[in-house]
C-alpha cells in the first residue's frame, strides 16, 4: 500500500468521472427533474420549465395505465422467479449428478441463450410464435389443436413473452448455482450415504439446504431483474396488445422517450426504484431470521 | 446369520445397481432433451436465414432449408443498411476497450494506494450497482443532451462504458498482486504509469480476460441506449437495426432470421472459444 500525493488520483479519476456522471449524478437529477413539467419543450428551453412539487406523484396515483403496468409486473415477478430459480437449479442438480463428460458438454447448450442479444432472439421467438406460418403452431396443429395467438391474445402474450425471458434468464444461474454447488465438501455427502441417505435424501436434506444462500442470492437477483423487465416484451409485442404486457419499465419508456414527459417518467422511475429497494429490503430481513448452517 | 446377510446383500445389489443405471441414463436423457430444446431456437435461426422466403412461411414447415440460398444475407448488406450498422456496433465495442481501461486503472488505485476520500469514492462506485438503469435512463439522456453527445456512437457508448461491478472486481484481483513487485518495479526506476502497464496489467491478464470477454457482449448486444441515444439512422447499431427490421419486415421471416444471425453467431463463436471466461465471468457476477 502506497501513499502518494497526486497519483492514485490520476488512476481513479476517468472511472469516477464516468461513473459520477451517469451513476450517481443521474439520481439527483431524476429527483429534480421529477418535481417540474419537463417536456420536450423544456429540453429546448429550460425556462419552459415549470416547478410543479408532487403534482406528477399525484398524477401517477389516479394513472390506470400505471397502475396495470404495475399488475402486469407484479404478475411477471410472480411468474418469472419462481420459474427462474426452480428451473435453474434443477438443471444445476441434474448437471452435477451426471457429471463426466455428457454433463460438460451439454452444459454450454444451458448456457448458451444467455449471451444472446434479446433484439435477436425476439426476432426467432416472434417467427416460432407467429399465428400462421410458426412453428409452434403447427406442432400443435399435429395434434388438433387450432391456431393459437400467441402473442395478440392479452392473456397468452404476458406469458409468452415471459416464457422467452425465462429461456435467456436461467443460464447465468445455472453458472451460479453450479460454483455453489462445487464448494459443497464431498465429505458431507459422504457421510450421508454411509449413513444410509438415499440419492433424493442427500440431495433435500443436505445439499439444498447447504445452497441456502445461493438459491438466496438467485431469488433477490431474479426479482431485482424481473421488476425491470423491459427488453422481451418491448422488442416482441411492444407492450400490447391493448397494454397487456407492459411492465413498469416500458410504462417509464414510453412516457420518457415517445410523449416525451420527462418530469412524470422520473417521478414513475423513483416509484419503482423505492418499490424495488422495499422488496430488496424486505427478502434481505426474511432472510437474517432463516436458520444458519 | 452372516451368512444369509451376505447374500441377501448379494441378491440386493444388481437391482440396486440397476436401479442407479436407470436414473443416470434417465438423467441423462432428460438433460440431453432439455439442451436440445434450448438451443433450438438457435438452430431454427441459423436454418431459417438460409431459406427462400417462399419456404420460410411454408406450412407446414421445414427443418432444413430445402433450397439453401445465401440471398437474405445478401440483401441484409445491399438493399438494407447492414453493413453500416455492423460497423457501429464495432466501433461501439472498440470504445469499449477505453472503459476496461478505465476500470482496470480504478481497480488499480484502489487497490494499492491510500488516499484522502478512498473510502467514500469507494462507496459511490458500489452504490451505482443498486440503482436501476430505470431511474438513470432520462437523467441520463438529459445529461447526454446537455453535453452535445446525443445522436453520437460515444454518446451510445459512454452511459454503460465503467461499471461499478467491473471496477470492484479489478481492485478485488489487484488486491492480490504483492506490494513487493510494485516496489522493486519502483526502485528499478520504472514511473507509475510504467508499473502500471507493464507489471500490473500483465499481471492481471486473468481478470483482464473475463472482463474483456464480458464487456465484448454487454456492449454487442446491448439496445437500450443506443436506442435512445441514437435517432439518426447513421448510427444505428445492429441491435437498434434489427427492432427496426423487426417493425418494417414481419412477412419476410427468413430475412429476419439472417440479421438475428448476423448478430448473434459472432456472439456465439466468442462464447465458444472463451466459454472458460465467461462462465467465470457469470460465477463471480454471483458475488456482487
Amino acid at each position: 500500500m502506497r501513499r502518494a500525493t497526486l497519483v492514485p488520483y490520476l488512476f481513479v479519476t476517468p472511472a469516477m468521472l464516468l461513473l459520477l456522471a451517469f451513476g450517481v449524478l443521474p439520481i439527483g437529477v431524476a429527483a429534480v427533474v421529477s418535481t417540474t413539467d419537463m417536456n420536450i419543450s423544456g429540453l429546448a428551453n429550460w425556462s419552459n420549465v415549470e416547478f410543479i412539487g408532487i403534482g406528477n406523484y399525484v398524477a401517477l396515483a389516479g394513472d390506470p395505465d400505471f397502475w396495470r403496468a404495475l399488475g402486469n409486473t407484479g404478475l411477471f415477478v410472480a411468474v418469472g422467479v419462481p420459474a427462474i430459480v426452480i428451473l435453474s437449479l434443477a438443471v444445476a442438480l441434474l448437471l452435477e449428478r451426471s457429471g463426466g463428460r455428457l454433463a460438460r458438454a451439454l452444459r454450454s447448450f444451458y448456457f448458451v441463450p444467455a449471451v444472446t442479444g434479446i433484439v435477436a432472439i425476439s426476432l426467432v421467438w416472434g417467427y416460432l410464435y407467429n399465428t400462421q406460418f410458426g412453428l409452434f403452431n403447427y406442432l400443435l396443429s399435429l395434434v388438433g389443436i387450432g391456431q393459437v395467438q400467441w402473442l395478440s391474445d392479452p392473456w397468452l402474450a404476458k406469458f409468452s413473452v415471459a416464457l422467452v425471458a425465462i429461456w435467456r434468464g436461467t443460464g447465468l444461474n445455472i453458472i451460479i448455482f453450479l460454483a455453489a454447488l462445487q464448494g459443497i465438501p464431498r465429505e458431507y455427502r459422504e457421510a450421508a450415504a454411509l449413513d444410509g441417505a438415499g440419492e433424493w435424501r442427500t440431495t433435500r436434506s443436505i445439499v439444498l439446504p447447504l445452497l441456502g444462500f445461493a438459491i438466496f442470492f438467485v431469488t433477490v437477483t431474479t426479482t431485482i431483474a424481473w421488476l425491470q423487465f423491459f427488453d422481451e416484451p418491448f422488442v416482441l409485442t411492444d407492450g400490447g396488445p391493448l397494454g397487456a404486457t407492459t411492465s413498469m419499465s416500458i410504462f417509464l419508456y414510453k412516457e420518457g422517450f415517445r410523449l416525451n414527459q420527462f418530469g412524470y417518467a422520473s417521478a414513475g422511475s423513483l416509484v419503482l426504484f423505492a418499490i424495488i429497494a422495499i422488496i430488496t429490503v424486505v427478502q434481505l430481513r426474511l432472510r437474517r431470521r432463516d436458520v444458519e448452517y | 446369520m452372516s451368512n444369509t446377510d451376505a447374500r441377501a446383500r448379494r441378491r440386493a445389489r444388481p437391482p440396486e445397481v440397476r436401479r442407479r443405471r436407470a436414473i443416470s441414463f434417465s438423467i441423462g436423457l432428460v438433460l440431453l432433451v432439455g439442451a436440445l430444446s434450448t438451443a433450438f431456437p438457435l438452430l431454427w435461426m441459423v436454418a431459417g436465414s438460409f431459406k427462400p422466403q417462399r419456404e420460410a412461411i411454408d406450412f407446414p414447415p421445414t427443418l432444413l432449408p430445402q433450397e439453401p440460398t445465401l440471398a437474405n444475407y445478401l440483401r441484409l448488406f445491399t438493399e438494407l443498411d447492414f453493413g453500416r450498422y455492423l460497423g457501429n456496433t464495432v466501433i461501439v465495442v472498440l470504445i469499449g476497450v477505453f472503459g476496461l481501461l478505465f476500470m482496470a486503472m480504478a481497480g488499480y488505485g484502489f487497490a494499492k494506494f491510500r488516499f484522502r476520500g478512498k473510502g467514500a469514492l469507494f462507496f459511490l462506485v458500489l452504490a451505482t450497482l443498486m440503482i436501476p438503469v430505470q431511474v438513470t435512463m432520462i437523467p441520463t439522456y438529459l445529461i447526454l443532451n446537455g453535453m452535445k453527445l446525443t445522436n453520437t456512437l460515444v454518446g451510445v457508448a459512454l452511459p454503460t462504458l465503467v461499471s461499478g461491478f467491473g471496477v470492484f472486481l479489478f481492485r478485488q484481483f489487484m488486491s492480490t498482486i504483492p506490494d513487493e513487485v510494485l516496489e522493486a518495479a519502483r526502485v528499478d526506476g520504472a514511473g507509475e504509469v510504467r508499473t502500471f502497464f507493464q507489471i500490473v496489467l500483465p499481471m492481471s491478464k486473468p481478470i483482464l480476460a473475463v472482463q474483456a470477454v464480458l464487456a465484448f457482449i454487454t456492449g454487442w448486444n446491448s439496445f437500450l441506449w443506443p436506442l435512445i441515444v441514437a435517432s439518426d439512422q447513421k448510427l444505428y447499431t445492429l441491435s437498434v437495426g434489427l427492432s427496426l427490421l423487426n417493425q418494417q419486415l414481419a412477412v419476410d421471416p427468413a430475412l429476419q432470421m439472417a440479421a438475428a444471425s448476423v448478430m448473434v453467431v459472432p456472439v456465439l463463436l466468442v462464447f465458444v472459444v472463451f466459454q472458460r471466461y465467461v462462465v467465470q465471468g457469470f460465477a463471480l457476477s454471483g458475488l456482487k
